[in-house]
This record gives C-alpha cells, sequence and structure tokens, in this order.
C-alpha cells in the first residue's frame, strides 16, 4: 500500500512530465508551422536631419508600414513583436542596425497593419557618415509562446537614400 | 499512533544500514541535481542556464515569475534579440531586448543598446555611470525558451528564507523516514 506523501510525490511528477511533454509538443508543433508575411514599408519624409553636438548624425523620418502578420499566429502564440530597423555598412562598421519602431501585436485580430508612423527611435550613427547613405529598411518579427520555444526571423524591405546635406 | 508517532519510531528503530544507504540515497538526489545544473551550463554554453524575470519591464511578454531558458553561441548579437546582461556595479542581470547594434569592421567587436518592452526609454539610465553602449563580454546568454509562473517557487525561496528552510527540512525528513 502506498502512503499519502507517495501518492502525493506520484502525482505532482505525473503532472510536471506532463506539462513539459505538452511544452515539447508545441514547440515541435510551431516547428513545422510554416508563416508567409507579407510586409512593405516605405520612408515618406525626412523630418530632421542634422548632425548632433557630439558629432553624431541623427535623422528623424515618417514613413508607412504595412504588414499581413496574421500567419505568424498559432495556438501557442501570446504575442508577437515587431520592429522596424534601418540597416547600412560604413566605413567605421560593417553592420549598423538600429530600430527605428516598433509594435507588439496581441492577436491575430491586430496582426493586419496599415500604419504612417514617425520613427519612435531615431536613426543616430555613430559618427557622421549618413549624408547621402543608401540605408535598408527590413522588418523584424518575434514569436513569443505561451510555453516553450521563441522564433525570430526578418524580411529585407526597401531601401531609401538620405540627402546629401543635412536639412538644419 | 499519528504521523509524528509514526515519524519518531520509524527513527529509533533504524538500523545502522539502513541509515548508511538513506545518507547515499540523499547524496544521490544532491549531486543528481547538481549534474543537471551543470550539464545545463555546458549545453548551452551560458553560465546561468535559467533565469527568472523579475521585474515587469518586459510585460506583457514576459512577467515577473516566468522563466526563461538562455543560450549562448558564438553567432553575432542582433537586434530583437532578448538578452540577458550584467552591468558593471550591479548584482541582479537584467533581461531587455536589444534595439541598437553596431558592428567594427575591423575588429567585429559590438557595441548594444538594449531596451526594456514595457520601458518608455532606453537602459542608459541603468548601465554604468557614463557607459553608452553594452559589449559583448557584458552578454551573459540571449533568451530561447520560455515557461511561464515555474519561477515564483524561487522568488518565494528567496524573499522568504523561512518557506525554503520548512521545505528542505520536510524534503529531508521524507527521505530519512521514506521505507523502501
Amino acid at each position: 500500500m502506498h502512503s499519502w506523501t507517495q501518492r502525493l510525490m506520484g502525482a505532482a511528477t505525473t503532472a510536471a512530465v506532463l506539462l513539459a511533454a505538452a511544452c515539447a509538443a508545441a514547440s515541435a508543433l510551431d516547428a513545422f508551422h510554416v508563416p508567409a508575411v507579407q510586409a512593405q514599408a516605405h520612408v515618406t519624409k525626412i523630418n530632421r536631419f542634422h548632425k548632433q553636438i557630439n558629432g553624431n548624425d541623427k535623422v528623424t523620418l515618417t514613413f508607412n508600414v504595412s504588414a499581413n502578420l496574421e500567419s505568424l499566429f498559432t495556438w501557442n502564440t501570446k504575442q508577437v513583436f515587431v520592429f522596424l530597423t534601418a540597416e547600412y555598412e560604413n566605413a567605421k562598421n560593417s553592420l549598423n542596425q538600429v530600430s527605428l519602431w516598433d509594435h507588439i501585436v496581441p492577436d491575430k485580430e491586430h496582426a493586419n497593419l496599415q500604419l504612417e508612423v514617425k520613427s519612435k527611435y531615431p536613426l543616430i550613427d555613430q559618427g557622421s557618415s549618413l549624408r547621402g547613405k543608401k540605408v535598408q529598411l527590413v522588418l523584424h518579427w518575434h514569436v513569443m509562446p505561451n510555453a516553450g520555444a521563441m522564433i525570430r526571423n526578418r524580411m529585407m524591405l526597401s531601401e531609401f537614400k538620405l540627402p546629401d546635406a543635412y536639412s538644419s | 499512533m499519528g504521523f509524528v508517532g509514526d515519524t519518531v519510531e520509524s527513527i529509533r528503530s533504524m538500523q545502522i544500514r539502513q541509515v548508511l544507504t538513506q545518507i547515499i540515497s540523499l547524496g544521490m538526489i544532491v549531486t543528481s541535481a547538481l549534474i543537471i545544473w551543470k550539464g545545463l551550463i555546458v549545453f548551452t554554453g551560458s553560465e546561468s542556464p535559467v533565469v527568472v524575470v523579475l521585474s515587469g519591464s518586459m510585460e506583457p511578454g514576459f512577467k515577473r515569475g516566468d522563466i526563461l531558458f538562455l543560450h549562448m553561441s558564438k553567432d553575432p548579437i542582433r537586434t530583437g534579440e532578448i538578452v540577458v546582461f550584467n552591468v558593471d556595479g550591479r548584482e541582479i542581470p537584467i533581461v531587455h531586448r536589444v534595439i541598437k547594434v553596431h558592428e567594427r569592421q575591423d575588429t567585429a567587436e559590438v557595441d548594444i543598446l538594449t531596451k526594456g518592452d514595457n520601458n518608455f526609454g532606453d537602459d542608459r539610465l541603468l548601465y554604468a555611470h557614463g557607459q553608452l553602449w553594452l559589449q559583448r563580454h557584458h552578454i551573459m546568454g540571449r533568451a530561447v525558451g520560455y515557461l511561464p509562473y515555474v519561477g515564483w517557487v524561487t522568488i518565494i525561496m528567496t524573499e522568504k528564507p523561512f518557506i525554503k528552510y520548512l521545505l528542505i527540512g520536510a524534503l529531508g525528513l521524507l527521505v530519512i523516514t521514506s521505507k523502501d
């Protein structure tokens, strides 16, 4: 005959194993899920382009974003963190990745984005290499699950060229 | 007789051979826990493979009491990744998202800026005085997996040490008094 402590331990162990298996299964199923994200982004206006006192170029932009992220959602998705970066190379750095804007998509119903936004974070260079620079816009998404593995991916969008002179 | 009486009786009636077996089984539990932990450190390449979220700065993605599994590979750090970093002069590591990366042409060194999803501004105020960027050596790992609520066990045990000792005592008693 089992004592009550043994029964308790047995029940707790079984519960833990089942929960772990459910999490593993959810993550494994997510790995087979192939999303088809459609997105576009274009810079519509360069609001201000100047050199800061510390010598770094700073740009504030307005751009429109249209992105359909509905296919990213599965039954194990808690939210999708979506963000737009400006990426470029210059003499100092082989890669500059600067976030311009980000957004939390809480559910599938709000996953079809059509926005015109100002840059939430300004594009600040390490130095002053931005005049006449071609910059790539990249959309990134980070799928955060209810439990299990997190998934990241990205998509190259349009390029834009910054003006050859500062605006002020 | 009640539970307490049974327990006292079982301790009194133990043979030396049985005591030794129970010490060994207790040792096995402790060492196997240690093996799993050290194994995880080797496997994930991170000095602390599991961290508990302590603040609400990443809500609604991560709440206080959730746990994150970390992995530290040679792969370069990129924007959007959630990293755990240590700031000089701060004891508790911070879990936040990378929003800027600048990687050098010649040395491939990186400058990283982070921000909590739920915070208004970036993390420069949290960094050491005058520090503008994080470097690679500040990063302890990147979050790859997530489990909700499990971390409450450790939060409760650190904030109420009494419960920790009670739990350890109860478990120890259980191991010593259990009959095979």
